[in-house]
């Protein structure tokens, strides 16, 4: 008989209580994604107060307050603080979202963090995002244009330099990739939406000479067509961006080509 | 402790490039393009280094928005940084400035655009044209993401030259032998093995230390971890006492909002709704370079002339620019001042105060990027095998404050010149043989004992107070009591350091010892600030002394070089270059600074 089991460590154990509200002026119960791959235990949800009297407004304030005042061991990406590196991608009660801009004010009583979804957990909150990069690096994104005649820069107007907004401003953070259930099942060959919006990138750009090159590469029933359209994505965007849209431009593009 | 499991992964690389933000990567490229095999070890992702978070954009003087020169660009550089800037790398500097804007265009930066579809450039602080006679327009930008731009792009570049990286590896100490740097030993966070790198040539691309101080504009992961190295192998950091205050901070979160904002227009009021700046800088006004305009803020708020309920900081207006030219030139530090402020930029101010945002000092370098500088005290013999460049470097171009702009450009000109110098010297070498373990054995201790700490001061505690100690003892204006206060603070807390408690002891991922790791840095940066502030008895650029308000050029044109011998601060000073190193353009000699 066929015998169905989950993952190892996909099961999430009750967690321990670090601290207690005792004593807090404004306190604020936030659960956290534990696993240490030292320890050969399942991963837990381990609860934790903090007095927002005395933290910044931030989830990121939050977190490096936990960590620098009860847990040191907790671990998880941050670098800029300001939205604009894209470390710290989580998954905050429910949506995936950088926690340096999502504001504490804007979420519901308790609050809930867990890794990024349905990546391979390395510690914690750290994501393991290897196959994520691999696959930017397989959209080959860099310009594709004859660039050796030029002493001066290659003129774009300003016009054409618009077609840009909205896609080079993308931060590689991933909260948009992992929110898609699409690439949640496929993610093996599906490029999954921020990197399709990498692609698209280059294909709207006035100065790349390599348009039909990469459309007919995308032209693949698992690579681009897994996208149903389900717009997860644009939902998950921290920066605002649309990979929706994207994906539906290329698409076009192929469907106009007829490649 | 327990060296002996410390097991050591090695590589042998013609050159090692430790960092991956802006110059790090520039020099990549180079190396690559050259055919050397070559690492770049980073502790973050590359597009997630702190180049990304530069906003205004890079000088140059292209002439697409009017007249323009290397020339003046040199002058305005030159006094930008108070004459303390070494003019023969200053002249290098701007007259290579054309070509590598143009080539990162080539290398397809999404630069925004002029009607005619040239690089589009803004007005910054301290660019004039005709040696200080008119604004120029000289900063090239990408809207208001230009480092994210520029970051991005160079990313993408070095994947295509198939640049070998380590990500997430933290690097803990040059390796030395003899005076002569052999490589680096890092730390993989993800394996939690360390990695012996030896090189024919290391490049320090590290940035600089901002998060010394409690309000920085500069990421969590700024932490100077190259200039410690530096400091650890016996060698000298230069000019460490010019620490930038960058005018406008978000008052509160210390988020960066750009000079561009000011380039494209934007003012500064205080609370009787004056645009002081008017007063401090009758020519530039808001433009004048960041020292100064810091400086007036903070004798504002002195004067109790502050805004908000404490009086306490300054309004940047933008409102009168209009929601068209905010969301096309400066859609991100809208985005910024909503998330940050609460402030919807086309109705209101946004808070601003001076922030600690860039270190002028650095590692001391010649212009192609070699060290100099040894352990013996010579401050002008050039170390073996080391290199470095970028925010970590101190070439020096920027002096004793740098002009908003010239820092992208420092990023790629520097990197661009390491690799030329780096591949001269590796290539046709031999590979590096592997040295012994010795010579890194100490490194290892010191990372064992931090893993094992089991003191009762916690890491963010300690780190508080240093951060505490540094903002209010060596700030935007000092004098000799409040920086005699900052050494002995500084020496408490490194006190309180050797009392250390980490709590976690595993190896994978361990970020309580990386952040115990990046504050031993930090301290060790912090201390060499503080006694060469309080050893520079005179006023010039971001070094402002209540007690010595004048510039001191007969006994002060000079760059501090200090070291750490056997845990103390050794000062030495080397005299500022003032040729040009070229007929092109004759020295700019020292007088009054008035913008």
């Amino acid at each position: 008989m066929a015998e169905f089991r989950l993952p190892k460590n996909s099961r999430v154990a009750p967690g321990r209580r670090h601290n207690s509200p005792e004593g807090m002026k404004t306190p604020q119960k936030f659960e956290i994604y534990r696993w240490n791959p030292d320890q050969d235990e399942p991963p837990r949800l381990d609860e934790f107060f903090i007095d927002l009297a005395t933290c910044g407004p931030m989830v990121l304030d939050a977190i490096i307050k936990i960590k620098g005042e009860v847990d040191s061991s907790l671990t998880f990406r941050r670098s800029c603080r300001e939205g604009i590196c894209g470390s710290c991608a989580m998954n905050i009660n429910g949506v995936n979202t950088l926690a340096c801009t999502q504001s504490i004010g804007d979420l519901s009583k308790t609050i809930r963090i867990y890794p990024l979804p349905h990546m391979p957990v390395i510690k914690d909150l750290v994501p393991d995002l290897t196959h994520f990069f691999e696959q930017h690096r397989s959209i080959e994104p860099w310009l594709k244009a004859d660039e050796t005649h030029l002493t001066t820069e290659r003129l774009q107007t300003p016009e054409d330099r618009e077609k840009l907004d909205g896609l080079y401003e993308c931060i590689l953070c991933a909260c948009c990739s992992t929110s898609c259930p699409s690439y949640w099942w496929n993610s093996d060959t599906y490029l999954g939406p921020a990197n399709l919006l990498q692609a698209y990138r280059w294909i709207a750009d006035s100065r790349d000479e390599a348009t039909e090159e990469r459309l007919s590469k995308l032209n693949d029933s698992f690579a681009l067509y897994r996208c149903h359209t389900i717009m997860n994505c644009t939902n998950a965007c921290p920066k605002g961006l649309n990979p929706g849209k994207a994906i539906g431009a290329i698409k076009s593009l192929i469907s106009k080509g007829g490649n | 402790m327990s060296t002996i499991t410390y097991e050591t992964v090695h590589h042998q690389h013609d050159v090692v490039v430790v960092g991956a933000g802006g110059s790090g990567l520039r020099a990549c490229l180079g190396l690559a393009e050259a055919g050397l095999k070559t690492a770049c070890v980073t502790k973050v992702f590359p597009t997630r280094s702190h180049t990304v978070a530069a906003q205004g954009g890079m000088s140059a003087a292209l002439a697409n928005m009017g007249e323009d020169d290397w020339r003046w660009h040199m002058y305005d550089t030159v006094k930008g940084s108070d004459w303390l800037g070494d003019q023969e790398a200053i002249s290098f500097m701007c007259k290579e400035a054309p070509s590598a804007v143009i080539e990162l265009e080539h290398y397809g930066v999404p630069f925004s655009r002029t009607a005619e579809g040239k690089i589009y450039q803004r007005a910054f602080g301290g660019m004039t044209t005709h040696f200080g006679q008119g604004q120029a327009q000289r900063t090239c930008a990408a809207a208001d993401r230009t480092g994210h731009a520029i970051l991005h792009t160079l990313y993408q570049q070095s994947i295509r030259q198939k640049a070998e990286f380590f990500i997430e590896y933290f690097a803990l100490d040059l390796i030395m032998e003899d005076g002569v740097c052999r490589g680096v030993l890092a730390w993989c966070l993800e394996t939690g093995q360390l990695h012996a790198f030896w090189a024919n040539q290391v490049i320090l691309a590290t940035g600089g230390y901002g998060r010394a101080y409690f309000s920085a504009t500069s990421a969590h992961t700024c932490t100077g971890d190259g200039n410690a190295m530096v400091l650890r192998a016996g060698l000298p950091l230069q000019d460490m006492e010019f620490v930038q205050f960058h005018p406008t901070g978000i008052y509160g979160s210390g988020c960066l909002i750009t000079e561009g904002a000011r380039g494209e227009g934007g003012f500064l009021t205080n609370a009787d709704g004056e645009r002081f700046m008017e007063r401090y800088a009758p020519n530039a006004k808001d433009l004048a370079s960041r020292d100064v305009v810091s400086r007036s803020m903070t004798m504002e708020i002195r004067a109790g002339r502050g805004v908000g309920n404490d009086g306490d900081h300054i309004f940047l207006h933008l409102e009168h620019l209009g929601p068209d030219i905010l969301a096309d030139r400066l859609p991100g530090i809208s985005e910024t001042a909503r998330i940050f402020a609460g402030v919807d930029v086309t109705k209101a101010p946004i808070p601003v105060i001076p922030t600690v945002h860039y270190n002028m000092g650095g590692i001391p370098t010649n212009i192609h990027g070699e060290c100099m500088g040894n352990a013996a005290g010579d401050d002008l013999a050039l170390v073996p095998g080391l290199m470095a460049i970028g925010e970590a470097g101190c070439v020096s171009v920027h002096g004793a404050n740098r002009l908003g702009s010239n820092s992208l450009l420092d990023l790629i000109v520097f990197g661009r010149a390491s690799a030329r110098q780096a591949a001269k010297i590796a290539s046709g070498k031999p590979l590096p043989a592997r040295g012994e373990r010795a010579l890194f054995e100490a490194s290892i201790a010191r990372l064992d004992r931090l893993r094992h700490a089991k003191g009762d001061s916690s890491t963010a505690l300690v780190r508080l107070k240093m951060q505490r100690a540094m903002q209010s003892n060596c700030a935007v204006f000092r004098n000799e009591h409040v920086l005699s206060e900052g050494v002995q603070e500084i020496e408490d807390t490194l006190e309180m350091f050797a009392d250390l408690r980490t709590a976690d002891r595993s190896m994978i991922w361990n970020t309580d010892l990386v952040e115990a790791l990046e504050l031993d840095n930090l301290l060790a940066q912090s201390k060499i600030t503080v006694h060469s502030a309080l050893a520079r008895k005179e006023s010039r650029g971001a070094h402002a002394r209540d007690d010595f308000p004048d510039r001191d050029d007969q006994n002060w044109l000079h760059h501090t070089n200090g070291r750490l011998v056997d845990g103390r601060v050794a000062l030495s000073y080397r005299p500022v270059v003032l040729e040009t190193g070229t007929h092109e353009v004759e020295s700019i000699p020292p007088k009054a600074r008035v913008y």
